[in-house]
């Protein structure tokens, strides 16, 4: 069994709303140093079988068909 | 003319639009399920709004990758006339068949008011009935609704004339870029809009402002 983790987050320049949000209330407990926030998704996902390359190969594709949406969004990939 | 209504699980303005069809084209639609590989001989294909799969992962992400878009996608590439309404335009964009994305609104908040629209291209299958520059009401309802696109993307889609209709008046309700409510493929044969212009037909509804659209695809494909 492999697990990985893929994280997508916002690509720089695309306005994050829901960040400037959380941001914002973190701000608001006091937090005065935080400076920006960007919120993101995790994804953990287990592959059967044991070959890293073709599960590495597998999880990019699945970012870009499904998980991340390239238009705005970018991806990374770490297999444990 | 003979019009299809794509039907998937969290839809729920696929009504609405059937009897919009129904009622200006005088003709039921046909229903297609997501599950369907192929699509009967139709002028227009519409995929309605809603929510399909709870909106889980990104709006229209999911329907997006339904056996039946592969389907609507073969037909819009032979130029039939395809059109999506608020989750369907959502569900356009993830299929790839329209540029740029929908993000959440700049408000944070679900938006479900009348706005203005200005027609920015009259010279669409789909806008044909109107002036150009007219400027209707009609009403929207949508969490994700802010048009975005790379500075590219975006002046291509500008020079082009692929943006159909900009929110006027003031009343941008997500924070959309340059006001963009629908646009059209380069083709200009697929629509994608987020407002809903299905529910402003009929004199009951408060308004016909939406009625020239449909009107103007049965021009189209009569």
């Amino acid at each position: 069994m492999i697990k990985a983790r893929v994280i997508v987050t916002l690509k720089s320049g695309v306005l994050d709303p829901q960040g400037k949000a959380i941001e914002a209330a973190l701000r608001g407990l006091d937090f005065s140093g935080v400076g920006s926030v960007r919120q993101g998704k995790v994804f953990d996902i287990e592959i059967e079988g044991s070959d890293r390359a073709k599960a590495e190969a597998d999880l990019k594709e699945m970012c870009d068909r499904l998980l991340a949406n390239t238009v705005i969004e970018n991806y990374s990939i770490a297999i444990t | 003319m003979k019009s299809a209504v794509i039907q998937l699980p969290g839809l729920n303005r696929d009504r609405d639009m059937i009897a919009a069809l129904t009622k200006v084209s005088g003709k039921a639609p046909v229903t297609v399920w997501q599950t369907e590989t192929e699509l009967p001989d139709v002028d227009l294909i519409v995929i309605p709004g809603g929510f399909s799969y709870g909106d889980y992962l990104r709006c229209g992400a999911i329907a997006a990758r339904m056996p039946v878009m592969r389907a609507v996608a073969e037909k819009a590439k032979q130029g039939v006339l395809v059109m999506g309404v608020c989750n369907g335009f959502q569900i356009l964009m993830e299929a790839g068949l329209l540029p740029g994305a929908l993000m959440r609104n700049a408000s944070l908040k679900f938006v479900c008011r009348e706005v203005k629209l200005s027609v920015a291209n009259a010279n669409t299958a789909f806008t044909r009935a109107y002036a150009p520059g007219q400027v209707i009401r009609c009403p929207v309802a949508h969490h994700d609704g802010n048009f975005f696109a790379d500075p590219e993307t975006l002046a291509r889609i500008e020079g082009e004339g692929q943006v159909v209709f900009r929110y006027a008046e003031g009343t941008n309700p997500n924070g959309s870029i340059n006001d963009i409510a629908g646009i059209v493929n380069e083709a200009g044969n697929v629509l994608g809009l987020m407002p809903h212009p299905e529910n402003l037909i009929e004199a009951a509804h408060g308004g016909m402002d939406g009625r020239p659209l449909f009107e103007g695809i049965l021009g189209k494909a009569a």
